[in-house]
Protein backbone atom coordinates (compact mmCIF):
# COMPACT_ATOMS: atom_id res chain seq x y z
CA UNK A 1 0.00 0.00 0.00
CA UNK A 2 1.13 3.43 -0.66
CA UNK A 3 2.73 5.66 2.05
CA UNK A 4 0.46 8.62 1.98
CA UNK A 5 -2.58 6.29 3.46
CA UNK A 6 -0.68 5.35 6.26
CA UNK A 7 -1.55 9.01 7.82
CA UNK A 8 -5.37 10.41 8.47
CA UNK A 9 -3.98 13.86 9.41
CA UNK A 10 -5.93 14.89 6.14
CA UNK A 11 -9.20 14.12 7.84
CA UNK A 12 -9.21 17.23 10.54
CA UNK A 13 -8.81 19.52 7.30
CA UNK A 14 -12.52 21.31 6.71
CA UNK A 15 -12.44 21.14 2.97
CA UNK A 16 -15.58 23.55 3.25
CA UNK A 17 -13.42 26.39 4.19
CA UNK A 18 -11.56 25.80 1.01
CA UNK A 19 -14.72 26.26 -1.11
CA UNK A 20 -15.21 29.71 -2.88
CA UNK A 21 -18.80 29.24 -3.30
CA UNK A 22 -19.19 29.40 0.21
CA UNK A 23 -22.21 31.17 2.07
CA UNK A 24 -20.64 34.15 4.05
CA UNK A 25 -23.72 35.07 6.07
CA UNK A 26 -24.20 38.63 5.82
CA UNK A 27 -23.97 39.06 10.30
CA UNK A 28 -23.89 42.81 11.14
CA UNK A 29 -22.67 42.98 14.78
CA UNK A 30 -22.45 46.96 15.13
CA UNK A 31 -25.24 47.91 17.04
CA UNK A 32 -25.76 45.25 19.66
CA UNK A 33 -28.21 44.33 22.30
CA UNK A 34 -26.32 43.73 25.88
CA UNK A 35 -28.95 41.38 27.18
CA UNK A 36 -31.66 42.62 29.97
CA UNK A 37 -30.43 43.68 32.92
CA UNK A 38 -30.02 41.17 36.08
CA UNK A 39 -30.27 42.98 39.49
CA UNK A 40 -32.67 45.20 38.77
CA UNK A 41 -34.89 41.61 37.63
CA UNK A 42 -33.45 40.15 40.72
CA UNK A 43 -35.78 43.18 42.87
CA UNK A 44 -38.68 42.83 40.87
CA UNK A 45 -38.83 39.37 41.50
CA UNK A 46 -38.38 39.25 44.95
CA UNK A 47 -41.11 42.33 45.59
CA UNK A 48 -43.52 39.93 43.57
CA UNK A 49 -44.00 42.51 40.61
CA UNK A 50 -42.97 39.29 37.82
CA UNK A 51 -45.09 41.17 35.32
CA UNK A 52 -42.65 44.11 34.77
CA UNK A 53 -39.36 41.96 35.63
CA UNK A 54 -41.04 39.82 32.55
CA UNK A 55 -41.39 42.48 30.58
CA UNK A 56 -37.77 44.22 31.28
CA UNK A 57 -36.38 40.56 30.67
CA UNK A 58 -37.67 40.51 26.94
CA UNK A 59 -36.98 43.86 26.11
CA UNK A 60 -32.85 44.34 24.66
CA UNK A 61 -32.62 40.65 23.22
CA UNK A 62 -28.84 40.37 22.70
CA UNK A 63 -29.55 38.10 18.83
CA UNK A 64 -26.95 40.14 17.17
CA UNK A 65 -23.87 38.51 19.43
CA UNK A 66 -21.57 36.25 18.29
CA UNK A 67 -20.54 36.06 22.02
CA UNK A 68 -22.05 32.77 23.73
CA UNK A 69 -21.61 34.38 27.10
CA UNK A 70 -23.66 37.45 26.52
CA UNK A 71 -26.46 35.21 24.92
CA UNK A 72 -25.96 32.54 27.66
CA UNK A 73 -26.39 35.47 30.57
CA UNK A 74 -29.71 36.66 28.74
CA UNK A 75 -30.94 33.28 28.96
CA UNK A 76 -30.29 32.53 32.43
CA UNK A 77 -32.26 35.77 33.54
CA UNK A 78 -35.14 35.12 31.45
CA UNK A 79 -35.38 31.25 32.62
CA UNK A 80 -35.16 32.52 36.19
CA UNK A 81 -38.26 35.02 34.81
CA UNK A 82 -40.04 32.72 33.76
CA UNK A 83 -39.59 30.00 36.50
CA UNK A 84 -40.89 32.40 39.61
CA UNK A 85 -44.20 32.92 37.83
CA UNK A 86 -47.47 31.10 39.03
CA UNK A 87 -49.59 28.63 36.57
CA UNK A 88 -52.42 31.27 36.85
CA UNK A 89 -50.41 34.30 35.53
CA UNK A 90 -48.82 33.31 32.81
CA UNK A 91 -51.63 33.55 29.85
CA UNK A 92 -52.29 37.46 30.92
CA UNK A 93 -48.67 37.95 29.98
CA UNK A 94 -48.57 36.27 27.19
CA UNK A 95 -51.49 38.10 26.10
CA UNK A 96 -49.40 41.40 26.90
CA UNK A 97 -47.45 41.21 24.66
CA UNK A 98 -47.34 41.78 20.69
CA UNK A 99 -46.58 39.65 17.87
CA UNK A 100 -42.57 39.93 17.71
CA UNK A 101 -42.45 39.70 21.56
CA UNK A 102 -44.29 35.75 21.43
CA UNK A 103 -41.86 35.03 18.59
CA UNK A 104 -39.06 36.19 21.20
CA UNK A 105 -40.80 34.51 24.21
CA UNK A 106 -41.29 30.87 22.06
CA UNK A 107 -37.27 31.59 21.02
CA UNK A 108 -36.19 31.41 24.98
CA UNK A 109 -38.90 28.65 25.45
CA UNK A 110 -36.96 25.92 22.95
CA UNK A 111 -33.54 27.26 23.87
CA UNK A 112 -35.01 26.51 27.69
CA UNK A 113 -36.09 23.27 26.58
CA UNK A 114 -32.27 22.79 25.65
CA UNK A 115 -30.96 21.89 29.04
CA UNK A 116 -33.83 20.97 31.53
CA UNK A 117 -32.96 21.52 35.03
CA UNK A 118 -35.80 19.92 38.00
CA UNK A 119 -38.52 21.63 37.68
CA UNK A 120 -38.18 24.08 34.76
CA UNK A 121 -39.88 21.57 32.17
CA UNK A 122 -43.01 21.70 33.59
CA UNK A 123 -43.40 25.35 33.88
CA UNK A 124 -42.03 25.87 30.37
CA UNK A 125 -44.35 23.41 28.91
CA UNK A 126 -47.11 25.90 30.37
CA UNK A 127 -45.47 28.63 28.93
CA UNK A 128 -45.31 27.16 25.76
CA UNK A 129 -49.17 26.14 25.91
CA UNK A 130 -49.93 29.51 25.92
CA UNK A 131 -47.49 31.21 23.85
CA UNK A 132 -48.85 28.68 21.28
CA UNK A 133 -52.37 29.29 21.69
CA UNK A 134 -51.83 33.16 20.74
CA UNK A 135 -48.68 32.46 18.53
CA UNK A 136 -49.43 29.29 16.64
CA UNK A 137 -47.46 27.06 14.24
CA UNK A 138 -46.06 30.40 12.37
CA UNK A 139 -44.40 31.59 15.78
CA UNK A 140 -42.73 28.01 15.98
CA UNK A 141 -41.60 27.86 12.74
CA UNK A 142 -39.57 31.49 13.19
CA UNK A 143 -38.08 30.06 15.99
CA UNK A 144 -36.93 27.09 14.11
CA UNK A 145 -35.92 29.53 10.45
CA UNK A 146 -34.51 32.47 12.67
CA UNK A 147 -31.01 33.36 11.13
CA UNK A 148 -30.31 35.69 14.59
CA UNK A 149 -30.98 33.29 17.45
CA UNK A 150 -31.36 34.37 21.56
CA UNK B 1 -64.54 25.27 -7.48
CA UNK B 2 -65.12 21.64 -8.61
CA UNK B 3 -62.81 19.33 -7.91
CA UNK B 4 -60.99 16.55 -10.12
CA UNK B 5 -59.09 13.89 -9.24
CA UNK B 6 -56.13 12.39 -11.83
CA UNK B 7 -54.02 9.97 -10.30
CA UNK B 8 -52.86 9.24 -7.16
CA UNK B 9 -49.28 10.50 -7.45
CA UNK B 10 -48.45 14.11 -6.26
CA UNK B 11 -48.68 16.69 -9.05
CA UNK B 12 -45.40 18.52 -8.70
CA UNK B 13 -46.37 21.39 -11.16
CA UNK B 14 -49.04 22.30 -13.93
CA UNK B 15 -49.60 24.99 -16.52
CA UNK B 16 -53.08 26.18 -18.11
CA UNK B 17 -53.76 26.40 -21.54
CA UNK B 18 -55.21 29.93 -22.88
CA UNK B 19 -59.20 29.06 -22.35
CA UNK B 20 -58.42 26.46 -19.55
CA UNK B 21 -59.88 23.90 -21.43
CA UNK B 22 -56.64 21.85 -21.39
CA UNK B 23 -54.00 21.45 -18.26
CA UNK B 24 -50.48 20.02 -18.63
CA UNK B 25 -49.51 18.47 -15.76
CA UNK B 26 -46.80 16.32 -14.61
CA UNK B 27 -47.10 13.74 -12.13
CA UNK B 28 -44.10 13.69 -10.34
CA UNK B 29 -41.62 11.76 -13.12
CA UNK B 30 -39.96 12.85 -16.01
CA UNK B 31 -43.42 13.12 -18.19
CA UNK B 32 -45.80 15.81 -18.97
CA UNK B 33 -48.96 14.80 -19.06
CA UNK B 34 -52.00 16.93 -20.97
CA UNK B 35 -55.66 16.76 -20.11
CA UNK B 36 -58.46 18.17 -22.05
CA UNK B 37 -61.62 18.63 -20.80
CA UNK B 38 -64.35 17.02 -22.19
CA UNK B 39 -68.07 17.84 -20.49
CA UNK B 40 -67.50 17.10 -17.10
CA UNK B 41 -64.44 14.80 -17.30
CA UNK B 42 -60.73 15.43 -17.97
CA UNK B 43 -59.26 13.11 -20.62
CA UNK B 44 -55.91 12.49 -21.51
CA UNK B 45 -54.73 13.55 -24.86
CA UNK B 46 -51.01 13.78 -25.20
CA UNK B 47 -47.85 12.38 -23.01
CA UNK B 48 -44.89 14.55 -23.67
CA UNK B 49 -41.70 12.40 -23.06
CA UNK B 50 -38.34 14.00 -23.73
CA UNK B 51 -37.09 14.91 -20.40
CA UNK B 52 -34.91 12.39 -18.27
CA UNK B 53 -35.03 13.79 -15.38
CA UNK B 54 -38.17 14.94 -12.87
CA UNK B 55 -40.01 17.84 -14.57
CA UNK B 56 -39.83 20.66 -12.27
CA UNK B 57 -41.80 23.65 -14.06
CA UNK B 58 -44.37 24.18 -16.61
CA UNK B 59 -45.40 27.10 -18.53
CA UNK B 60 -48.29 27.32 -20.90
CA UNK B 61 -47.54 30.28 -23.41
CA UNK B 62 -51.57 30.94 -23.83
CA UNK B 63 -51.14 33.63 -26.92
CA UNK B 64 -48.63 31.41 -28.89
CA UNK B 65 -49.72 27.74 -27.74
CA UNK B 66 -45.89 26.93 -26.55
CA UNK B 67 -45.28 25.03 -24.03
CA UNK B 68 -41.90 25.16 -22.07
CA UNK B 69 -40.92 22.52 -19.45
CA UNK B 70 -37.50 22.63 -17.39
CA UNK B 71 -36.29 19.55 -15.26
CA UNK B 72 -34.14 18.02 -12.95
CA UNK B 73 -31.91 16.67 -15.92
CA UNK B 74 -30.45 20.77 -16.54
CA UNK B 75 -32.88 21.25 -19.39
CA UNK B 76 -35.58 22.69 -20.51
CA UNK B 77 -37.20 22.03 -23.88
CA UNK B 78 -40.11 24.58 -25.98
CA UNK B 79 -42.90 22.13 -26.99
CA UNK B 80 -45.40 23.20 -30.29
CA UNK B 81 -48.50 21.69 -31.74
CA UNK B 82 -47.82 20.53 -35.28
CA UNK B 83 -50.04 18.05 -37.03
CA UNK B 84 -51.40 17.37 -33.61
CA UNK B 85 -48.53 16.24 -32.02
CA UNK B 86 -46.32 18.19 -29.19
CA UNK B 87 -42.81 18.58 -30.92
CA UNK B 88 -40.04 19.56 -28.33
CA UNK B 89 -36.86 21.88 -28.72
CA UNK B 90 -33.71 21.70 -26.64
CA UNK B 91 -32.85 24.88 -24.79
CA UNK B 92 -29.59 24.69 -23.44
CA UNK B 93 -29.13 26.54 -20.41
CA UNK B 94 -25.48 26.08 -20.02
CA UNK B 95 -26.36 25.55 -16.30
CA UNK B 96 -25.01 22.43 -14.02
CA UNK B 97 -27.10 22.12 -11.74
CA UNK B 98 -31.59 21.37 -11.76
CA UNK B 99 -33.70 23.78 -13.28
CA UNK B 100 -36.53 24.61 -10.51
CA UNK B 101 -38.67 26.99 -12.10
CA UNK B 102 -39.59 28.36 -15.84
CA UNK B 103 -41.82 31.13 -16.51
CA UNK B 104 -42.52 32.76 -20.33
CA UNK B 105 -42.38 36.63 -19.76
CA UNK B 106 -45.68 38.58 -20.81
CA UNK B 107 -45.16 38.81 -24.85
CA UNK B 108 -43.88 35.20 -25.13
CA UNK B 109 -40.38 36.21 -26.81
CA UNK B 110 -38.70 34.94 -23.96
CA UNK B 111 -38.43 32.77 -20.66
CA UNK B 112 -36.76 32.55 -17.47
CA UNK B 113 -35.59 29.36 -15.91
CA UNK B 114 -34.48 29.51 -12.04
CA UNK B 115 -31.90 26.82 -10.85
CA UNK B 116 -29.75 25.28 -8.57
CA UNK B 117 -27.16 26.53 -10.27
CA UNK B 118 -27.46 29.77 -8.04
CA UNK B 119 -28.44 31.80 -11.67
CA UNK B 120 -31.44 32.69 -13.90
CA UNK B 121 -30.89 31.40 -17.22
CA UNK B 122 -33.57 34.01 -19.50
CA UNK B 123 -33.91 32.50 -23.09
CA UNK B 124 -35.02 34.15 -26.15
CA UNK B 125 -34.97 33.07 -29.62
CA UNK B 126 -32.30 33.70 -32.46
CA UNK B 127 -33.75 33.64 -35.22
CA UNK B 128 -30.80 33.73 -37.46
CA UNK B 129 -29.43 30.01 -36.11
CA UNK B 130 -32.78 28.99 -35.47
CA UNK B 131 -32.48 27.83 -31.39
CA UNK B 132 -33.34 29.24 -28.34
CA UNK B 133 -30.32 31.44 -26.78
CA UNK B 134 -29.93 31.72 -23.10
CA UNK B 135 -28.38 34.51 -20.75
CA UNK B 136 -27.68 34.35 -17.71
CA UNK B 137 -27.99 36.43 -14.14
CA UNK B 138 -25.57 35.27 -11.75
CA UNK B 139 -24.74 38.34 -9.27
CA UNK B 140 -25.79 38.58 -6.20
CA UNK B 141 -27.89 35.04 -6.13
CA UNK B 142 -26.07 33.16 -3.38
CA UNK B 143 -28.18 30.00 -3.55
CA UNK B 144 -31.46 27.91 -5.66
CA UNK B 145 -33.98 30.40 -6.92
CA UNK B 146 -36.68 28.87 -6.34
CA UNK B 147 -39.54 31.06 -8.20
CA UNK B 148 -39.65 33.98 -10.57
CA UNK B 149 -42.04 36.47 -11.80
CA UNK B 150 -42.36 38.65 -14.65
CA UNK B 151 -43.68 42.35 -14.52
CA UNK B 152 -45.96 43.28 -17.23
CA UNK B 153 -43.18 45.59 -19.42
CA UNK B 154 -41.49 42.18 -20.03
CA UNK B 155 -38.09 43.21 -18.97
CA UNK B 156 -38.27 43.04 -15.01
CA UNK B 157 -38.12 39.42 -13.23
CA UNK B 158 -38.75 39.05 -9.83
CA UNK B 159 -36.93 35.73 -8.07
CA UNK B 160 -37.38 34.41 -4.61
CA UNK B 161 -34.09 32.41 -3.27
CA UNK B 162 -32.76 30.28 -0.76
CA UNK B 163 -30.35 32.86 0.26
CA UNK B 164 -33.18 34.36 2.04
CA UNK B 165 -34.19 37.12 -0.58
CA UNK B 166 -36.60 38.56 -3.43
CA UNK B 167 -35.06 40.58 -5.66
CA UNK B 168 -36.12 42.20 -8.79
CA UNK B 169 -33.90 41.98 -11.62
CA UNK B 170 -33.56 43.57 -15.11
CA UNK B 171 -33.97 40.80 -17.80
CA UNK B 172 -33.78 43.06 -20.88
CA UNK B 173 -32.51 41.53 -23.79
CA UNK B 174 -31.73 44.02 -26.73
CA UNK B 175 -31.94 41.09 -29.19
CA UNK B 176 -35.52 40.76 -29.00
CA UNK B 177 -37.03 44.28 -27.78
CA UNK B 178 -36.96 47.98 -27.17
CA UNK B 179 -35.64 49.77 -24.60
CA UNK B 180 -37.93 50.23 -21.48
CA UNK B 181 -39.23 53.26 -20.33
CA UNK B 182 -39.35 53.74 -16.67
CA UNK B 183 -41.03 52.05 -14.09
CA UNK B 184 -41.67 52.75 -10.16
CA UNK B 185 -38.42 50.14 -9.66
CA UNK B 186 -36.34 52.40 -11.54
CA UNK B 187 -35.37 53.83 -14.84
CA UNK B 188 -31.72 52.00 -15.32
CA UNK B 189 -32.07 48.54 -16.45
CA UNK B 190 -29.08 46.93 -17.89
CA UNK B 191 -29.07 43.33 -18.56
CA UNK B 192 -28.87 41.63 -14.50
CA UNK B 193 -29.10 44.97 -12.75
CA UNK B 194 -30.45 44.32 -9.38
CA UNK B 195 -33.45 47.36 -8.35
CA UNK B 196 -34.80 45.78 -5.41
CA UNK B 197 -33.48 43.42 -2.77
CA UNK B 198 -35.15 42.46 0.38
CA UNK B 199 -33.77 41.21 3.29
CA UNK B 200 -33.25 42.09 6.75
CA UNK B 201 -31.64 45.72 5.95
CA UNK B 202 -35.23 46.09 4.22
CA UNK B 203 -37.68 44.82 6.35
CA UNK B 204 -38.96 47.66 8.77
CA UNK B 205 -42.61 47.10 9.24
CA UNK B 206 -43.56 43.60 10.64
CA UNK B 207 -41.39 41.83 12.72
CA UNK B 208 -39.21 43.92 14.69
CA UNK B 209 -36.27 41.81 15.56
CA UNK B 210 -35.22 42.18 11.67
CA UNK B 211 -36.70 38.78 10.17
CA UNK B 212 -36.34 37.66 6.88
CA UNK B 213 -35.04 34.99 8.08
CA UNK B 214 -36.96 32.07 5.85
CA UNK B 215 -36.30 30.81 1.98
CA UNK B 216 -38.27 32.89 -0.57
CA UNK B 217 -41.06 30.61 -2.05
CA UNK B 218 -43.08 31.92 -3.88
CA UNK B 219 -42.93 35.78 -5.27
CA UNK B 220 -46.10 37.45 -7.35
CA UNK B 221 -45.94 41.13 -9.29
CA UNK B 222 -49.33 42.69 -9.19
CA UNK B 223 -51.27 43.05 -12.63
CA UNK B 224 -49.94 46.96 -12.28
CA UNK B 225 -46.60 45.92 -11.85
CA UNK B 226 -46.19 48.17 -8.65
CA UNK B 227 -46.60 45.68 -6.25
CA UNK B 228 -44.57 42.88 -5.34
CA UNK B 229 -45.48 40.31 -2.60
CA UNK B 230 -43.42 36.89 -1.62
CA UNK B 231 -43.88 34.61 1.31
CA UNK B 232 -41.04 33.28 2.75
CA UNK B 233 -40.41 29.89 4.90
CA UNK B 234 -40.78 31.84 7.97
CA UNK B 235 -44.42 31.91 7.49
CA UNK B 236 -44.53 35.52 6.63
CA UNK B 237 -46.06 36.88 3.95
CA UNK B 238 -44.17 40.19 2.40
CA UNK B 239 -45.39 43.42 0.05
CA UNK B 240 -43.15 46.05 -1.14
CA UNK B 241 -44.28 48.90 -3.14
CA UNK B 242 -42.09 49.96 -6.01
CA UNK B 243 -40.66 53.51 -5.63
CA UNK B 244 -41.26 53.23 -1.67
CA UNK B 245 -39.07 50.42 -1.29
CA UNK B 246 -37.58 51.73 2.33
CA UNK B 247 -40.93 50.50 3.88
CA UNK B 248 -41.67 46.66 3.58
CA UNK B 249 -45.23 45.71 4.89
CA UNK B 250 -44.89 42.35 5.88
CA UNK B 251 -47.38 39.76 7.96
CA UNK B 252 -46.15 37.16 10.05
CA UNK B 253 -48.91 34.56 10.24
CA UNK B 254 -49.87 31.66 12.31
CA UNK B 255 -50.10 29.03 9.74
CA UNK B 256 -47.29 26.93 8.13
CA UNK B 257 -45.19 27.89 5.73
CA UNK B 258 -47.07 29.34 2.46
CA UNK B 259 -45.47 27.62 -0.71
CA UNK B 260 -47.09 30.16 -3.72
CA UNK B 261 -48.55 33.58 -3.78
CA UNK B 262 -50.53 35.19 -6.52
CA UNK B 263 -52.36 38.68 -6.18
CA UNK B 264 -56.08 39.12 -7.53
CA UNK B 265 -56.28 42.77 -7.17
CA UNK B 266 -54.50 45.14 -6.70
CA UNK B 267 -54.84 44.77 -3.22
CA UNK B 268 -55.54 41.45 -1.93
CA UNK B 269 -53.31 37.94 -2.37
CA UNK B 270 -54.11 34.77 -2.14
CA UNK B 271 -51.59 32.24 -0.89
CA UNK B 272 -51.37 28.34 0.43
CA UNK B 273 -48.63 26.38 1.58
CA UNK B 274 -48.33 23.24 3.84
CA UNK B 275 -51.47 24.06 5.45
CA UNK B 276 -53.41 23.10 2.63
CA UNK B 277 -56.00 25.12 2.17
CA UNK B 278 -55.69 28.86 0.41
CA UNK B 279 -55.54 31.41 2.46
CA UNK B 280 -56.66 35.53 1.32
CA UNK B 281 -54.57 38.23 2.50
CA UNK B 282 -55.92 41.82 2.15
CA UNK B 283 -53.46 45.06 1.80
CA UNK B 284 -53.92 48.47 2.63
CA UNK B 285 -51.41 50.72 1.08
CA UNK B 286 -52.14 54.03 2.68
CA UNK B 287 -51.31 52.09 6.10
CA UNK B 288 -48.95 49.82 4.84
CA UNK B 289 -50.51 46.62 6.36
CA UNK B 290 -50.94 43.37 5.49
CA UNK B 291 -54.11 41.33 6.96
CA UNK B 292 -55.28 38.03 7.20
CA UNK B 293 -58.63 38.11 5.39
CA UNK B 294 -59.77 34.46 5.94
CA UNK B 295 -59.51 31.21 4.84
CA UNK B 296 -61.01 30.19 1.26
CA UNK B 297 -61.50 26.28 1.73
CA UNK B 298 -64.15 26.54 4.60
CA UNK B 299 -65.19 22.53 5.09
CA UNK B 300 -69.25 21.83 5.24
CA UNK B 301 -69.94 21.32 8.55
CA UNK B 302 -70.89 17.46 9.56
CA UNK B 303 -74.16 17.64 11.37
CA UNK B 304 -73.14 17.74 15.12
CA UNK B 305 -74.42 14.63 16.63
CA UNK B 306 -74.17 13.85 20.37
CA UNK B 307 -71.29 12.39 22.26
CA UNK B 308 -71.97 9.41 24.88
CA UNK B 309 -69.70 9.27 27.91
CA UNK B 310 -67.84 6.55 26.63
CA UNK B 311 -66.50 8.37 23.17
CA UNK B 312 -65.31 10.96 25.51
CA UNK B 313 -63.06 9.01 27.57
CA UNK B 314 -62.15 7.31 24.50
CA UNK B 315 -61.19 10.38 22.86
CA UNK B 316 -59.53 11.68 25.78
CA UNK B 317 -57.68 8.50 26.35
CA UNK B 318 -56.36 8.40 22.39
CA UNK B 319 -55.61 12.03 21.64
CA UNK B 320 -56.12 13.70 24.75
CA UNK B 321 -59.02 15.98 23.83
CA UNK B 322 -62.45 15.53 24.60
CA UNK B 323 -63.68 17.27 21.56
CA UNK B 324 -66.60 15.34 19.13
CA UNK B 325 -64.07 15.62 15.32
CA UNK B 326 -64.67 12.39 13.85
CA UNK B 327 -62.59 13.82 11.23
CA UNK B 328 -59.50 11.90 11.80
CA UNK B 329 -57.34 13.66 8.93
CA UNK B 330 -57.39 17.27 7.49
CA UNK B 331 -60.62 19.04 6.73
CA UNK B 332 -59.70 20.56 4.10
CA UNK B 333 -60.38 19.86 0.60
CA UNK B 334 -56.13 19.31 -0.35
CA UNK B 335 -54.69 16.64 2.08
CA UNK B 336 -51.10 17.77 1.54
CA UNK B 337 -49.00 20.56 0.71
CA UNK B 338 -50.11 23.37 -2.00
CA UNK B 339 -47.09 23.51 -4.03
CA UNK B 340 -47.70 25.47 -7.16
CA UNK B 341 -51.18 27.57 -7.12
CA UNK B 342 -52.19 29.38 -10.15
CA UNK B 343 -54.93 32.10 -9.95
CA UNK B 344 -56.77 32.54 -12.99
CA UNK B 345 -59.39 35.47 -12.66
CA UNK B 346 -62.52 34.76 -15.04
CA UNK B 347 -64.10 38.18 -16.26
CA UNK B 348 -67.37 37.67 -17.12
CA UNK B 349 -68.93 39.23 -20.49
Amino acid sequence: MAKNTLSSRFRKLDIDEFDENKFVDDHDEAVDNQGPDGTEIENLIRIGDTMTAFHLALRNPPLNTKNPAVKERALAIVLRVLTSFKSSDIEPAVKSLDRSGVDLLMKYIYRGFEKPSDNSSAILLQWHEKAFAVGGLGSIVRVLTARKTV
Amino acid sequence: MSLHQFLLEPITCHAWNRDRTQIAISPNNHEVHIYQKSGNQWVKSHELKEHNGHITGIDWAPKSDRIVTCGADRNAYVWSLKDGVWKPTLVILRINRAATFVKWSPLENKFAVGSGARLISVCYFESDNDWWVSKHIKKPIRSTVLSLDWHPNNVLLAAGSCDFKCRVFSAYIKEVEEKPGPTVWGSKMPFGEVLFESGPSGVSGGAGDGAGGGWVHGVCFSHSGNRLAWTSHDSTVAIAEGGKTSTISSLSSETLPLLCVSFITENSLVAAGHDCYPVLFVYDGTKGSVTFGGKLDVPKQTSQRGISARERFQNLDRRATSSETTEQGLESLHKNSIRWGCICVFLGS
